[in-house]
């Protein structure tokens, strides 16, 4: 069994995802880079990865999320950058987790009209929205015991 | 600041709903982070080594498959820490083998026998689903209160 000594040993990782009419993944990663001050930043397809020290990235991400308040989305990541054990250079395909991404990437846009709304709302508004339960109104497929009824009361 | 664990353990909005309303979300990455960051013998590519299947022993029944105690030993620490929790429910894309849908099972047992504050949440499907979403999780994470506080 080889011996095993990590990269990037008392670091963390946070991924920036961006899904901002007015603001690419390019703009952003250039605009990080320009606040940065050394700590490592990766440009990817939907935004950036960080990757640097608790003490620099905390402040450098509540910067980058300055940016766009309701467009971006901060998650942190097990792995450092480019990490053989997951980056898709040395895998092929997509990088596993790419799949929760993208499903949670399809509704992002729904979080960001609600981050919009809910920064304007008062405590009332507020309780009144996070009251409701708009998916409990959503509809539902037909339960087969009921079409198992609505077969059996058919007239032969 | 509460720590307050994320279900599913992998999600994008949670964390940074967690972390934007200024809580400390607990979700996979903090355990695989603190694996991946740990020397010693390699066992790619989660750094899981025979000795996790022991360690899930305090979640999970001896009789349950190794598979699950495994992932038992990565989640059982984070939700023992955890102070509060968020899951939403049937999420489409944490399925996986039964060794995962299982440990999601467990994983949820534990959360709502803990007694701590719980939010139940669905994902939402359209503006004003994400409006009750955002305000649901607001509500309860301004309403935590943080060790020390009145």
């Amino acid at each position: 069994m080889a011996e095993y000594i990590p990269n990037y040993q008392g670091t963390v990782t946070k991924y920036v995802f961006v899904e901002s009419p007015l603001l690419t993944p390019k703009d952003l990663a250039v605009k990080a880079y320009e606040i940065s001050a050394g700590v490592m930043i990766k440009e990817t397809c939907f935004g950036l990865q960080v990757t640097g020290t608790p003490e620099e990235v905390e402040p450098l991400i509540e910067a980058i999320r300055e940016f766009d308040p309701t467009h971006i989305f901060i998650k942190d990541r097990g792995f450092p950058p480019g990490d053989e054990r997951r980056c898709r250079a040395n895998l092929g395909g997509a990088r596993p987790g790419y799949l929760g991404h993208e499903f949670e990437m399809q509704r992002v846009r729904y979080i960001s009209h609600g981050l919009g709304r809910v920064a304007g709302m008062d405590d009332t508004e507020m309780h009144a929205a996070a009251a409701r339960r708009p998916e409990e109104e959503r509809a539902r497929p037909l339960d087969p015991r009921r079409l198992k009824k609505l077969i059996e009361a058919e007239e032969p | 600041m509460v720590k307050v664990f994320i279900y599913p353990a992998t999600s994008l909005i949670l964390s940074d709903m967690v972390a934007r309303f200024g809580h400390e979300p607990l979700g996979s990455a903090i355990g695989i982070r603190e694996r991946i960051q740990t020397p010693g013998i390699e066992s790619p590519p989660l750094q899981i080594t025979p000795e996790e299947p022991k360690k899930g022993l305090k979640w999970a029944a001896v009789e349950v498959p190794s598979g699950v105690r495994g992932r038992m030993a990565v989640y059982g620490p984070l939700i023992e820490e955890a102070e509060a929790a968020i899951i939403i429910r049937d999420p489409d894309y944490a399925f996986g083998c039964m060794g995962c849908a299982r440990t999601n099972e467990l994983i949820q047992f534990h959360l709502r026998h803990k007694e701590i504050p719980l939010l139940d949440l669905a994902y939402p499907t359209s503006d004003e689903e994400g409006v009750g979403f955002v305000a649901a999780i607001k509500e309860f994470l301004t309403g935590l209160k943080t060790e020390g506080s009145a």
